[in-house]
């Protein structure tokens, strides 16, 4: 009834050409960027902001990186661990090398050094394709773990090889080190996924987007078009890997505070943030929001499921968890290859129908 | 002369290793072959046979654990052992069954999808399967041993200090692996070129729609590859198994198959075994002889990285179909 393009009027190109075209969405969008930012920093307790608004946060910057450059550009990676270790490690001797400077500018920073590690690595791509690919970005993830498990340097010559985010400030309020309260951890992620996505989303409908996805579609017609492949590709590379440099350098700065190579980003990261954008939706902006709340949340409702309530031991749980997660990996292949994107795209066209369908 | 000959043994137990790489090579390029999917799931399944083959032989009640939680009992054991010969017919029975769900319940669902969704597919293939593996029979570490015999090979030993005053420490399991590992090669091929359903299964290999067209049933071909690639999956977990322990990192092997297969070619079987001794023997010669100036494994990495190498220069791999793209 009143989800519906009709009689909200656009009387230029730029108002024709925006984001949300419809005016429940796009009060949808607002009201949500209201409560994100107005109030849910002065409710937030240590147990939301750790369980899973924090982490949900940062996962879902990753997805949009990893989104970008298999959901756009059709590369598949599965070396996005290796590459959050990478903007970890940066911001990590950005952070002790140069105190002075605010974290913000190293958080930043951290995602640059990652998209030249990415660029690094995504060259064999112009060579290479599809799951061939996917196996040569394995050599990242395995490199780079070893590369930060080997080198003291990378670790400060820490004794026990760990990293430890030291306290630094925003504003005179912690945002790293063990002081840090719930809404500042919360605030700062919350400011780069919002200013991350806004990035993704323009970037995406814009030139370079449209260029990603024709490689994604069929590169050699692109080519024949005049997509410039190895632009197109190291491009994005390039992006895919400064939003999951900083996803990285967030996990590690704001959210662990401290981390151990093989262990906070091995394989099993890259799997996680694969299957977000699966179940979000490939190629989404939505969907990887949408994916990265799913695969935080659904661990901790099972978890309170079954051991709050139903009192089964933990080690049970987590196997009936990686059951869950694969037949849900699964089942989404089959039934929406789309994932929860297409679910609530769908939802949208039947809305603007309602209630006289045809 | 001492660096030399470590170097040597190094080299035949690299030659070992490789070995063991290409069985688990091998169930990949048949179920590449017969259905275009590229099963990452591979090494779960072995995993998932090994556990199922300690499961059965030492009379573990499966879902034991899921029971007990659920309903409060105390159930373990049926309290009887299987011998190895029974038990390992069972197993392969499993992973016939096993084999016989997947392609009722994931890939016949999933037919003319691209080969991308079809490998995230067995992802989660093999996210469920490790769950699935560790609640029916727990996830503890467990020794298995079928009957192989196992240690330190004295004939060797005593030949080779005779040659060269040092002998050679080759595990007599390992040797066992290549004997059985050559003649499961020469069973398939055997299999695949003089049997009625091998020639139904490279031509399916060859093409779809062709060999649905002469009144090859797809599905029993897929069931039978998948079934086959679980046979080929349980030797490997045996193998592996007796080796190290019935654990979850031997999943991890798969992911070493994956350079293994690249450097072979997807599609070519003695691709996969000259792809695994050439991994096999490389990062254990890039071990011995770089590992300690840059800080010791190694291992971890170079496969992949000279996977990622080779492929730059030859993408179709060593023995691989040369690709071709068309618009």
């Amino acid at each position: 009834m009143i989800y519906r393009e009709a009689g909200d009027f656009k009387t230029s190109y730029r108002d024709d050409s925006q984001t949300f075209p419809i005016r429940l969405d796009r009060w949808g969008y607002y009201a949500i960027l209201a409560v994100a930012f107005g109030i849910i920093p002065f409710v937030i307790n240590d147990y939301w902001a750790n369980a899973v608004l924090v982490p949900f946060l940062i996962y879902a910057i990753a997805a949009l990186g990893l989104n970008i450059l298999t959901g756009y550009a059709g590369q598949v990676s599965l070396g996005t661990g290796g590459f959050m270790a990478v903007g970890a490690y940066a911001v990590y001797k950005l952070m002790t090398a140069f105190p002075d400077i605010s974290i913000l500018i190293h958080i930043l920073l951290a995602g640059g050094v990652t998209a030249v590690v990415g660029v690094l690595f995504g060259l064999p791509s112009l060579r290479i394709k599809g799951f061939y690919l996917a196996v040569a970005t394995l050599a990242a993830q395995f490199f780079l773990i070893w590369l930060f498990n080997k080198v003291p340097w990378f670790y400060n010559y820490s004794a026990s090889g760990q990293i430890t985010a030291p306290e630094r400030t925003v504003l005179g309020h912690a945002v790293t080190g063990p002081a840090t309260s719930a809404p500042a951890k919360y605030l700062v992620c919350l400011v780069m996924a919002f200013l991350l996505a806004w990035l993704a989303r323009n970037l995406t409908r814009g030139m370079l987007g449209r260029k990603w996805m024709a490689i994604r579609d069929m590169d050699i017609a692109a080519e024949i078009i005049g997509v410039d492949p190895l632009r197109a590709k190291l491009s994005a590379f390039a992006v895919s890997s400064f939003f999951i440099g900083i996803a990285g350098a967030l996990l590690f700065a704001v959210y662990l505070g401290a981390a151990e190579a093989g262990e906070a980003f091995g394989i099993n990261k890259s799997f996680l943030v694969l299957f977000m954008i699966i179940i979000g939706g490939l190629g989404s902006i939505f969907g990887s929001f949408a994916g990265a709340a799913f695969m935080v949340l659904m661990p901790v409702l099972l978890k309170n499921l079954l051991v709050g309530t139903l009192g089964w031991p933990t080690d049970l749980a987590a196997h009936i968890e990686l059951m869950i997660v694969g037949g849900l990996i699964v089942a989404f292949l089959i039934v929406e290859p789309h994932g929860l994107a297409r679910l609530w795209r769908l939802t949208k066209e039947k809305l603007r129908l309602w209630p006289f369908p045809h | 002369m001492d660096q030399l000959i470590f170097g040597a043994e190094v080299f035949l137990n690299g030659l070992m290793t490789g070995v063991m790489y290409s069985l688990v090579a091998l169930g990949f390029v048949l179920i590449f072959k017969a259905s275009g999917v590229f099963n990452y799931a591979q090494g779960v399944l072995a995993l998932f046979a090994a556990l199922t083959l300690v499961g059965i032989q030492q009379g573990q009640v499966p879902f034991a654990h899921l029971i007990n939680a659920a309903f409060g009992t105390s159930l373990h054991h049926f309290g009887w052992t299987v011998p190895s010969i029974l038990a390992i017919a069972l197993t392969v029975l499993v992973m016939v069954v096993l084999a016989f769900l997947i392609e009722k319940l994931v890939l016949q669902h999933l037919v003319g999808q691209e080969p991308i969704i079809l490998f995230m597919a067995t992802i989660g293939l093999a996210y469920f399967l490790e769950g699935l593996g560790d609640v029916m029979w727990g996830a503890d570490i467990k020794t298995l041993d079928v009957g192989l015999p196992q240690g330190i090979s004295d004939g060797i030993e005593s030949i080779t200090a005779g040659w060269f005053g040092y002998g050679f420490f080759i595990d007599r399991l390992d040797i066992w692996a290549t004997v059985i590992a050559a003649l499961l090669v020469a069973a398939l091929v055997a299999f695949s070129q003089y049997t009625k359903q091998g020639r139904a299964m490279r031509a399916v290999a060859d093409d779809h729609q062709a060999a649905l067209s002469v009144g090859i049933s797809l599905r029993f071909i897929w069931v039978m590859v998948w079934s086959i690639a679980g046979f080929v999956a349980l030797v490997a977990g045996i193998m592996w198994g007796t080796k190290s322990g019935v654990q979850f990192s031997l999943s991890l092997i798969a992911l070493k198959a994956l350079p293994v297969l690249m450097l072979g070619g997807f599609t070519s079987i003695p691709g996969a075994i000259v792809g695994g001794l050439i991994i096999g023997v490389g990062e254990k010669m890039f071990e011995f002889i770089v590992g300690p100036m840059v800080g010791g494994a190694t291992e971890t990495w170079f496969a992949y990285v000279l996977a990622l190498i080779f492929l730059v220069f030859r993408p179709q791999g060593l023995f691989g179909e040369r690709i071709i793209e068309r618009v």
